[in-house]
């Protein structure tokens, strides 16, 4: 199979700026704003959709012509729920912490839409190397957001960012970004941002 | 005592959705009148005591004496989405009107994450049969509340005047930042823990 450059760069774009999960299209928030209290479960959350996303779109790719159309979003829920499973117990046997401190949230990467929706209009209608490039851009999308989000939240909650920290002594924490208040403004302030600077190269295009 | 705590505690403090920010799709999406926001309330209100009425038994007879208990996310996932399809089948057949009304939003339940969440929850606290299903109608009940006051709030801001890149989703964000700041002045009051 050959694959220019050009689309496989124009399907990757797609993802992490065009169609950017979270401040465009507004799929998988609750991860979003749950998991976003440190920078660490931002990222542990990150790699875990990336992989589920990567593979699951993979997968349905190349039995996409086999699913009977009536049940595809079983088949899908199927594979997604066993590749989280697979993650989750990574998780528990390598990172105990961590995952117990993400509680449900990981369980809950199988009813993340970013995934389901890659699965259901892009997978399923490609072959499976774009499909992978297709789950790797949205993925890189959708970290994208967790990280600005959980770097704002954890240098002004504890005035660090992985632990380290960013301030004098004297800062006073800001308890308000720690809790759901500030989680729902920060991500709001990034959706803020990614649209204004779109609507900004729009114009200039125009 | 303890099933008042836990009923008030996820209405209140630990609402499902301003706390534990589970189910924020539908909350965002179906909330732009009250009367839609109230109809997917009484629907997830209703799917998520049906679901943690029939899994907390599956978990504790069936896949606990297996230690099975890896098979749960999928064991789940699998009976929120039967179930949700029996229930509709059920209201379709003995209460048409009723349907009318709920229907639509019933097969929009099944990827809520809102419901497994619940059910996950209510695993990991090890909560008993009575106290979950408590937990779960009083946390379908804070859902409906929260994303009632929500589309109260949508209706009023339909006419002010919003910068372009924040109207929308942006904007809602915010409402529900205030929102969920209003529900934290009750903190302190109860706790579940």
């Amino acid at each position: 199979m050959n694959l220019d450059r050009k689309t496989a760069h124009r399907i990757f774009i797609d993802g992490v700026w065009i169609n950017n999960p979270i401040a465009i299209t507004g799929l998988g928030l609750c991860s979003a704003l749950a998991v976003t209290g440190r920078v660490k479960y931002a990222l542990t959350m990150s790699a875990g959709v990336m992989f589920v996303n990567l593979l699951s779109s993979v997968a349905v790719s190349v039995i996409r012509k086999k699913i009977e159309p009536r049940v595809r979003m079983a088949v899908y829920t199927l594979i997604i729920a066993v590749l989280v499973i697979c993650f989750d117990r990574f998780l528990k046997a390598f990172y105990p912490l961590i995952s117990g401190e993400l509680g449900p949230y990981v369980g809950l990467i199988i009813t993340n839409c970013v995934i389901f929706g890659r699965a259901e209009v892009f997978a399923s209608k490609n072959s499976p190397l774009l499909s992978a490039i297709d789950a790797l851009g949205h993925s890189t999308g959708y970290a994208m957001a967790l990280i600005f989000v959980s770097v704002v939240r954890e240098l002004f909650a504890s005035g660090t960012i992985f632990g380290y920290n960013m301030f004098s002594p004297a800062f006073k924490p800001w308890v308000v970004m720690e809790m759901s208040p500030g989680a729902f403004l920060v991500l709001a302030v990034y959706i803020w941002i990614v649209r204004f600077i779109q609507n900004v190269t729009e114009r200039k295009q125009a | 005592m303890k099933l008042w705590i836990i009923f008030f505690a996820s209405i209140l403090t630990n609402n499902i959705v301003l706390t534990y920010f589970l189910g924020i799709c539908p909350f965002l999406a179906m909330t732009a009148q009250i009367s839609t926001a109230a109809g997917m309330g009484f629907a997830v209100t209703f799917v998520m005591t049906m679901t943690c009425a029939i899994i907390w038994p599956i978990n504790h007879f069936l896949l606990a004496p297996f230690n099975a208990q890896y098979l749960q996310l999928i064991v789940y996932i699998l009976v929120i989405a039967v179930l949700v399809q029996v229930v509709e089948l059920v209201i379709d057949r003995y209460y048409p009107i009723l349907y009318a009304r709920m229907g639509v939003f019933l097969s929009l339940i099944t990827v809520n994450c809102a419901i497994l969440g619940v059910a996950l929850f209510m695993t990991l606290r090890n909560y008993g049969y009575i106290e979950s299903i408590v937990f779960s109608t009083g946390s379908g009940i804070g859902w409906m509340i929260a994303a009632i006051a929500m589309a109260g709030a949508r209706a009023k801001l339909r006419f002010s005047n919003i910068p372009e890149p924040l109207k929308g989703m942006g904007i809602s964000l915010v409402i529900a930042a205030i929102l969920s700041m209003g529900f934290m002045g009750f903190a302190g009051w109860i706790n579940l823990r």
